[in-house]
């Protein structure tokens, strides 16, 4: 693999560009892998890349329906934080987030972390009460926040109305390294560093089956033929519970749709994150320059990766009601993806009661953030049989009602 | 230069000139203009600058499709960035800027990356800026995005009005060309409840630019005359400047109508947003030309053909006095035809195809003008202008064979259907190999609810490019009965797909061949990225930003991906088209708001008492859409004084809380016992009529979610009290329950939380206020006591008094009908003058509950929390077989004896410990978190005891009295605390009690 630089850029400027290399190798499934993860979102790649970097599994082939970060990691808002309010929650998300700040460096592919800071606005008394609560949580926790005055969100932000009329600003959870990063980069990146480590990524494949001999796994069967495995990882947000039915077991896990929605493109206007859950909308601006917006969740299940109407109508009255300025811009797009949702609004990683079988999944609406952390505690997961970050997140907590419920917070969980 | 022409103008009205600028300098144009054409009249051709590489860019479009010429429009509050020229109205006063540049549209500094383009391919952000780290949020990204975005940011509060509306209709025409028109008519005439709907201001499409014969009349007659039939349909409603934004599922359309984009703040809604259910949707919605690809296609006075067309015959605009026309078809020609009808200068015809016959071409020979058979531009020459065109052989390499001198180029590589409105649903397109175009798949349509197709595409948006073909096909979609209009339009030859112009063009040709004008995308970045491998359509797409500019790759998307399937040596099908997705063209996200803004945001609910709070003092807190007082603040009183006031007259003498908003709903019918036995964790079928009781009422999971007092009004009947913020929630779980679950139980619920006025009497001289009023209820203690309720009338006004008390005073709270609430709560305070009435707010409610012990949910709870943590087993009956969250609370994490349970802390020094604070444990779990014990879930200064009082669940809590902990605050103190009971005032319950 030709290390990225701006040297190398100079220097196949010279040639037109015609000496880069394929940023991941084409490959075709061998017979078998010590290790398959279904799946080459962001989630599975980087549940492969640890496997290989931080456990020396690289016999690894990762295995794509379509076309690689084409789920939820290409259609998401950006947003990384880690203030949660749950140690479980905060453990991940932060070990993510921290991973975050190298990844570029350590994938040697630029993902733009840009830890440009993510505020959670209060606009009534219990929200209030909610964020000073992860504040402290997050304080015991390692995780660097603090609660914010109205007069310092307005010098963060000053687009914002901290006077509207029906939900007043009242203050805001602040965390200064949370921020956005660019997320096709983040799945490329992934999948380019797994290449590097001769492991295959197979797209335009299509798991129709799970093979097991004695309640243990010993391949998958694909549209490109049967490869055999070990082990298997299940990673495939939106449709988590199609590949838990073919190796024979449920999970607690919903589809719906989400949405997000961005603004033609205007010059640089608002350099943080703002989540505005009382109103419920979300905000930030790209680097091209668009606001990119996100809301709620559609109430009924379904597949579509598209969603209603009214959500969007709700979403933007919330934002053009917190930033009066938006009224004018105009919506250049609109998409929608399919999220997990679990009974707690928690994610599952966990073993499966297929043995060999592992399965992470059920990020709801926020499983952009949680890659790097999410593959690291995945691959622990996968290689050593435990993982201290996967510890709370078994799919079993569900029978014992050991919930980890970040909605108490007063929060939503994007 | 680009002028006005002396004569014709079919939109134009030159009796009425208008004046406007641009960048400052004055200009004028027609009424009928866009701003575009108006621009160009002026010899305005370069109007902005591209997104990457600060490329100068000219006008290329005349429609929707235009990637190139956005504007600032608009000043102060009406400031609007990107406006699009050529769909912009021109009125009089109108002001537009150009964007992206610096110091000047002509000079911009900018323009260095267009030198160092070699250094910027698609992409080269992923492969630098990687060191060292802190540079990319310190140094890279800023200067990044500096120069990131079109158009300034708009900084002021939107004057204007956008409206928001619902239609429903049999059939939606979308698209107002003569393919729409004659669906509509076959559609109304049938009878149908028909909307036709046009984007822009004007009818008739391409066909009365082109000159086509329809029914032996000019197509400008034939759609007058189609227009004035449809006007005269009582069932038929047409509408112009209304654009059919995107298609959702059921047949759920959303259109958008511009009403006063061209009439700023003339008091008219600026936009209106439909939200159409139609039976069917018929796409009329024409085709796009496709630029060609050629070296230099991105100089300004390289156009559309269509477009260039579009301006002379429309407008009266000549886009440059010498136009060389380059082409793969012959509808190309007929753009030839028009300038030469306008006396225009056209030196040559350049055309991809080796072998040029059929009448198009023949006519323009016969006007003089040069065929080039064979061949293409191997590059344009101009820098902020066309000045020539390089030609070459198209099978070559691009060397050139001669020069020719024009100051403009029209461009055609054929037309694209639009099919947005047919796949934004998941309708699936067929690649025709004939007409190099994707077009609806009449096999695979989007499907509605019933599983029939929902779309028909008709006329060119069908790949009907043909007029005659356009408007069979058109009067078969809208179900026309009888013969369809004819047309009489020259035969065209087949054209021939060119991607690339010329075929051979090497590396240097190919990296100024431009796909996407406004993102700077080449056809050498295309290229670039199917070597890297990123080979799927949308990889592509999202490497080189190809297509992800405001237009959306209306002109480059079919270019792009022709390209890059030749760089994959695979078929165009198998690339395939990235998703089209809502809106066709961007919508103000002030129509997507609508009128819900400042005070209509969202409904404001008003408790009868609503404006007495009003006059005396409310200092207001949002619950939900209630206001609620916080406390009443008298004149110099701070917001804390007035909370300590309110608490100490409650206690000491008398208060009185608007109660209103707490939740209502009656709950009747033979198995209503039964059905609330389900719902709560305790008995209330068992309730006596005339006696109240508190309830709990859990989800599935055992977690509490709601609490409240019932009380049964007669035998069959129950009104249950809720939280102010869980009424609605919990009528709904009610409903949802009955509905889905236990549908044939008989059991009846309304929810009357705004039918009744509720006021809480609380304190010491409650009994006394009341009998003063009046009435025919006997309020004694032995008559009435705690846990009772009777109804009858007070001070005159019918009332239902519950004896209950969530203060831990004598308590009454009394509804009454809620137009008398106000009248009530006014005799209240009349009559309790003589016992030092005051209203208390929701901070002394929460106040006096904490000092009690009585949990709040939402503060104790947090959707965590079960009952058994709270010391309510009491409350958890061990008698019924089964109630909502029993199964779930028996698991064994709600079992573990070693949950956190309520308790109550106190501080020896009397300081108040902070909210949301957390009690450490010793050590750090496995991933270095330190360990906790307990969490502070309520925390006030009690103004009875006059110290800090909290409540927390701390573990095994309630056997640790007496032992101290450490809290520590983020404010950096530590606070010590002792673990106490939770009731902190009056623990015998002796005052509530009298």
């Amino acid at each position: 693999m030709k290390r990225y630089s701006v040297f190398a850029v100079a220097r196949e400027a010279l040639r037109n560009h015609q000496g880069w290399d394929r940023a991941w190798a084409k490959a075709d499934p061998k017979p078998r892998y010590d290790a398959i993860v279904v799946g080459a979102g962001g989630h599975g790649l980087a549940s492969a890349y640890y496997l290989g970097r931080n456990h020396g599994i690289t016999n690894v082939a990762v295995i794509e329906k379509g076309w690689l970060g084409g789920g939820n990691t290409g259609r998401n808002t950006t947003i990384i934080r880690s203030n949660y309010l749950q140690d479980p929650s905060a453990a991940i998300y932060e070990k993510s987030r921290s991973l975050y700040e190298t990844l570029s460096q350590d994938l040697n592919y630029n993902i733009m972390f840009s830890p440009r800071g993510v505020m959670m606005l209060a606009q009534t008394q219990h929200e209030v009460r909610g964020y000073l609560r992860t504040a402290h949580a997050n304080a015991l926790q390692g995780v660097a926040t603090e609660f914010i005055g109205p007069e310092r969100v307005k010098e963060l932000v000053p687009i914002i109305d901290t006077n509207g009329p029906r939900y007043p600003v009242l203050g805001a959870l602040w965390q200064p390294r949370a921020g956005t990063a660019r997320h096709d980069a983040v799945a490329w990146g992934y999948a380019r560093a797994c290449s590097a480590m001769g492991m295959d990524i197979i797209q335009n494949c299509e798991v129709t089956g799970i093979r097991r001999e004695g309640g243990k796994v010993t391949g998958v069967e694909t549209t490109k033929g049967a490869i055999g495995c070990d082990r298997l990882g299940i990673v495939v947000a939106g449709h988590s519970s199609q590949l838990a039915d073919m190796a024979g077991f449920r999970l607690p896990i919903e589809s719906v749709a989400l949405q997000a929605l961005v603004s033609e493109p205007i010059k640089p206007c608002m350099d943080v994150v703002v989540m505005a859950n009382t109103v419920h909308g979300y905000l930030s601006q790209s680097d091209k320059g668009e606001m990119v917006i996100g809301g709620g969740t559609d109430g009924f299940n379904n597949y579509t990766q598209r969603g209603s109407w009214h959500h969007i109508e709700e979403t933007v009255r919330a934002l053009v009601e917190t930033f009066p300025m938006l009224s004018r811009l105009k919506m250049l797009r609109q998409w929608g993806g399919i999220v997990d949702m679990t009974g707690d609004r928690s994610p599952i990683i966990s073993k499966t009661p297929v043995e060999g079988v592992f399965v992470n999944c059920g990020w709801g609406t926020g499983g952009f953030k949680a890659i790097p952390g999410s593959g690291w505690a995945m691959a622990e997961l996968m290689a050593k049989g435990a993982s201290p970050l996967a510890e709370e997140f078994s799919m079993f907590r569900f029978r014992e009602g050991k919930f980890i419920d970040e909605s108490v917070a007063a929060g939503v969980a994007h | 230069m680009s002028t006005r022409l002396a004569q014709g103008g079919r939109l134009i009205d030159r009796q009425k000139p208008l004046r406007f600028t641009f960048n400052g300098l004055p200009m004028e144009g027609y009424e009928g203009d866009t701003m575009a054409a108006a621009l160009l009249a002026n010899d305005r051709m370069l109007v902005g600058r591209s997104f990457k590489y600060h490329r100068p860019r000219g006008i290329v479009a005349s429609g929707a499709e235009e990637p190139n010429a956005l504007v600032g429009l608009g000043e102060g509050a009406r400031f609007e960035p990107n406006q699009r020229v050529t769909t912009t109205e021109l009125f009089d006063g109108a002001s537009a800027i150009s964007q992206n540049h610096w110091p000047s549209l002509d000079f911009d500094i900018g323009a260095i990356n267009a030198r160092l383009a070699r250094f910027l391919p698609a992409g080269f952000y992923y492969k630098m800026f990687i060191h060292p780290r802190p540079f990319w949020k310190h140094v890279y990204e800023p200067f990044i995005r500096q120069s990131a975005g079109l158009g300034r940011a708009p900084k002021d509060r939107d004057p204007d009005r956008y409206e928001q509306a619902y239609g429903f209709c049999d059939v939606a025409v979308v698209g107002g060309g003569v393919a729409g028109l004659a669906a509509a008519l076959a559609a109304g005439r049938a009878g149908k409840r028909v909307w036709l709907m046009e984007q822009a201001a004007h009818w008739g499409g391409r066909a009365v630019v082109d000159g086509v014969t329809v029914d032996g009349a000019a197509a400008e007659d034939w759609v007058a005359a189609a227009l004035a039939e449809l006007g005269g349909m009582a069932n038929v409603r047409v509408k112009a400047r209304t654009m059919a934004a995107g298609l959702y599922d059921h047949g759920y359309l959303l259109a958008y109508e511009r009403i006063a984009d061209h009439t700023p703040g003339d008091g008219r809604p600026r936009h209106r947003l439909w939200r159409i259910r139609a039976g069917q949707v018929i796409a009329a919605t024409g085709a796009i030309e496709r630029p060609l690809a050629f070296a230099g296609n991105d100089v300004p006075g390289v156009m559309l053909a269509s477009a260039v067309r579009d301006y002379a015959v429309n407008w009266a605009v000549s886009p440059g006095d010498r136009t060389v026309i380059v082409t793969n078809n012959d509808d190309a020609y007929r753009t030839a035809l028009a300038l030469a009808d306008a006396g225009l200068v056209v030196p040559a015809v350049v055309d991809a195809r080796a072998c040029v016959t059929g009448a198009l071409p023949q006519a323009v020979r016969d006007r003089g003008i040069r065929v080039l058979e064979g061949r293409g531009i191997a590059k344009v020459k101009g820098g902020k202008r066309v000045t020539g065109v390089a030609i070459c052989a198209q099978a070559g390499e691009g060397s050139v064979l001669e020069e020719i001198g024009c100051d403009a180029v029209a461009m055609s590589g054929g037309w694209s259907p639009v099919v947005h409105l047919w796949s934004h649903c998941g309708g699936k397109l067929a690649w025709d190999e004939a007409g190099a175009m994707f077009r609806p798949d009449p096999a695979r349509p989007p499907t509605g609810a019933d599983g029939a197709a929902m779309v028909v595409a008709a006329g060119a948006a069908n790949g009907h490019l043909q007029a005659a073909d356009c408007l069979a096909d058109a009067h078969a979609a809208g179900g026309g009965t009888g013969a369809a209009p004819t047309a009489v339009t020259e035969a065209e030859a087949p054209l021939e797909p060119v991607w690339i112009m010329p075929q051979g063009a090497g590396p240097a040709l190919r990296a100024k061949m431009w796909l996407d004008y406004q993102n700077d995308v080449k056809v050498s970045d295309v290229q670039l990225a199917a070597r890297e491998g990123y080979e799927s359509v949308e990889h592509t797409k999202r490497y080189t930003t190809l297509g992800m500019a405001t237009d959306q790759g209306k002109l480059s998307n079919i270019n792009g991906l022709a390209v890059l399937s030749e760089a994959l040596h695979q078929p165009i099908p198998a690339t395939g088209t990235t998703t089209f997705r809502p809106p066709y063209t961007p919508i103000s996200l002030a129509a997507i708001a609508g009128e819900a803004k400042g005070e209509l945001f969202q409904p404001l609910r008003r408790t009868p008492m609503h404006d007495w709070h009003e006059a005396h003092g409310a200092y207001w807190e949002p619950v939900g859409h209630w206001r609620r007082p916080y406390c009443y603040q008298r004149s110099g009183e701070g917001i804390e004084d007035a909370v300590r006031r309110e608490v100490r007259n409650t206690r000491n003498g008398l208060g009185l809380l608007d109660a209103s908003t707490l939740g209502k709903i009656v709950v009747k019918g033979p198995d209503a016992g039964r059905f609330l036995d389900m719902l709560y964790t305790n008995m209330m079928s068992t309730l006596p009529v005339g006696k109240c009781r508190y309830g709990l009422m859990c989800n599935e999971q055992g977690f509490l979610s709601d609490d409240g007092v019932v009380a049964r009004l007669s035998d069959d009947t129950w009104l249950c009290h809720t939280t102010s913020g869980g009424a609605d929630r919990i009528h709904g779980w009610m409903e949802d329950w009955l509905q889905c679950e236990w549908w044939d139980w008989k059991v009846y619920t309304a929810n009357l939380t705004e039918q009744f006025a509720q006021v809480a009497v609380v304190g010491p001289k409650a009994r006394a206020v009341l009998e003063k009023l009046g009435g025919d209820i006997d309020l004694s203690a032995a008559a009435l006591p705690f846990m009772h309720w009777a109804e009858g009338t007070l001070g005159g006004i019918s009332a239902r008094v519950f004896r209950i008390s969530f203060s831990g005073e004598l308590s009454y709270e009394i509804a009454v009908p809620a137009g008398q609430g106000r009248a009530f709560w006014e005799q209240l305070i009349a009559a309790g003058e003589d016992f030092g009435v005051m209203p208390y707010g929701t901070e002394a409610l929460h106040i006096m509950r904490a000092e009690k012990g009585f949990i709040m949910i939402g503060d104790e709870t947090d959707g965590t929390v079960i009952p058994q943590d709270l010391g309510l087993d009491w409350a958890i009956s061990k008698k019924k077989a089964d109630f909502l969250g029993k199964r779930g609370m028996e698991r064994t994490h709600m079992t573990d004896p070693n949950r956190w349970k309520l308790v109550g802390l106190e501080t020896p020094d009397g300081s108040v410990i902070p909210d949301g604070a957390y009690v450490p444990a010793t050590g750090v779990n496995a991933n270095g978190q330190k360990n906790t014990q307990g969490r502070v879930t309520s925390t006030y200064h009690s103004p009875t005891l006059d110290r800090g009082i909290a409540m927390a669940l701390v573990l095994n809590g309630p056997d640790r009295m007496g032992e101290v902990l450490d809290i520590p605050g983020i404010d950096g103190k530590v606070y010590r605390a002792k673990i106490v009971s939770p009731v902190f005032y009056d623990p015998e319950g002796e005052k509530q009690n009298v």
